[in-house]
């Protein structure tokens, strides 16, 4: 039995490409030709929870969300 | 007008015979009385029948319900119906001949729909035709008020998220869906969207029961669906048809006919050697449309229409399809247009995969479904535009289109 891991969705109809997320988790969100932020589909490791909160929070149209899957 | 003949393919279900509108009086005679009172007998005889959905996504009916009704008395909110009857989509005439002939069996559905999940509020979601609903209704003597909504003509209108929000009193445009709306829709209630095709089988499901449903259509997919067949040169038709029937018996598929669009705009091009033998699926039918291309035509002229008109539908609220979808349809545009093509198909490509899965509703999804079939379905004409030749004689546009200067 796995327990869910947190994975990074989002908001697409709130999302204005600030890019934000991109400076703050480099390793899991790159910019599209748009600057629409590409996700890595795998959890994020709990090393990175953190920062991943952070990204969350700092989003300036919180359309980066954190989802339990 | 659309043409009705339901009784070429198989003996009607939905549409009143004639192509007749059937008042109360001569529905409640063709059909027979109908029975509330037994909501937990109706989700097991739709559970039993194997519905699904017809607008396009083909989910089981019997999950949405359960899940609906389950996110009511979780909630304590009693949750709200919607019947779906905006159909955006130009080429798709079923749902507009299904509220025009059998209005009553689309209103006895969403009765029977609103007591299996509990609720206490129902609306029918229509761009035209609102009076003409409204005066059945004023006939019926029904267990909960139905209110008629008039939603704008767009593409994106009938997307489920999309009615929640304009039924709520904001705009008609898709939102992220997380709680999805069956669960936080109409004003945060639990909320059941179902087509009105869908509707209508459920009321016939809840008379006849399962193993009626189930005498039409597959063991892995019972029952009929409504389509909307068009056929150059004659008048569109809206067919009913049971699923497994090949495809070259619901249009005919001739040496003429060089692709078929299945699925409508949001769906696939299929060569049509290949198109004749394909069984109607409920996976692959989309709403319903299906387009014969003749050879006279350009695939890839036809394909550019529609994806201007798609870039255009964008409600421009998500980043990848506001972006992609335009430079999607005008780079098509160019390969419509005999000459070189420079890199033009694999930026394409590149586009679609950048555009998919993006967004707060399926429209990038749909649209590059559609791209991708046409750059696969007419790669040899893609290859004589290269060379500067189009094979097609007729430029008469085909597919509806509408806004098109």
């Amino acid at each position: 039995m796995t327990h869910p891991a947190q994975h990074i969705d989002i908001d697409w109809a709130a999302c204005q490409g600030h890019g934000l997320c991109a400076e703050l988790l480099p390793d899991h969100i790159t910019l599209d030709e748009w600057g629409y932020p590409l996700v890595e589909g795998t959890p994020v490791p709990a090393r990175t929870a953190k920062r991943a909160r952070r990204a969350a929070e700092d989003c300036p149209v919180l359309a980066l969300k954190l989802a339990m899957r | 007008m659309t043409a009705t003949f339901p009784d070429l393919y198989m003996s009607p279900r939905l549409l009143a015979p004639g192509g007749t509108p059937a008042d109360l009086a001569t529905h409640q005679q063709r059909y027979g009385p109908l029975a509330y009172g037994d909501p937990d007998g109706v989700l097991r005889a739709v559970a039993e029948s194997g519905l699904t959905g017809r607008g396009g996504a083909a989910f089981a009916v019997y999950r949405k319900l359960v899940a609906v009704a389950d996110a009511g008395r979780r909630t304590g909110r009693a949750p709200v119906v919607v019947a779906n009857g905006a159909e955006g989509e130009p080429a798709s005439h079923k749902d507009k001949t299904l509220l025009r002939l059998s209005p009553h069996l689309v209103l006895d559905g969403l009765q029977i729909a609103a007591q299996a999940v509990g609720a206490d509020e129902a609306h029918l979601a229509v761009e035209d035709g609102a009076s003409y609903l409204e005066a059945a209704l004023a006939r019926r003597s029904d267990p909960l008020r139905v209110n008629v909504v008039r939603v704008p003509k767009r593409f994106l209108s009938g997307q489920s998220s999309a009615l929640a929000q304009y039924i709520s009193g904001a705009a008609a445009l898709p939102a992220h869906q997380d709680p999805p709306v069956r669960e936080r829709g109409v004003r945060r209630a639990p909320t059941l969207v179902q087509n009105v095709e869908t509707l209508a089988h459920v009321a016939l499901v809840a008379r006849y029961g399962a193993d009626w449903f189930r005498t039409a259509g597959t063991p892995a997919q019972p029952g009929s669906a409504l389509c909307t067949v068009h056929v150059p040169g004659r008048e569109v038709r809206v067919v009913e048809a049971p699923f497994g029937m090949p495809l070259g018996r619901i249009l005919p598929i001739e040496a003429t006919t060089s692709a078929v669009l299945l699925g409508g705009y949001h769906g696939t091009w299929i060569p049509s050697p290949e198109a004749a033998q394909l069984p109607l699926d409920a996976t692959t039918m989309g709403a319903g449309v299906l387009a014969a291309l003749p050879t006279t035509h350009c695939g890839l002229t036809e394909t550019a229409r529609v994806l201007r008109y798609l870039a255009l539908q964008s409600a421009g609220q998500c980043g990848p399809c506001l972006n992609g979808l335009p430079r999607m349809a005008a780079a098509f545009q160019s390969l419509a247009v005999p000459g070189p093509q420079g890199t033009t198909r694999t930026d394409i490509a590149r586009w679609a995969g950048l555009v998919e899965g993006r967004g707060a509703c399926h429209h990038p999804d749909g649209t590059t479904r559609l791209v991708r079939s046409a750059l696969t379905t007419f790669a040899s004409e893609l290859d004589a535009h290269a060379r500067g030749l189009c094979t097609a004689t007729d430029r008469t546009p085909l597919l509806p289109v509408p806004q098109e200067s």
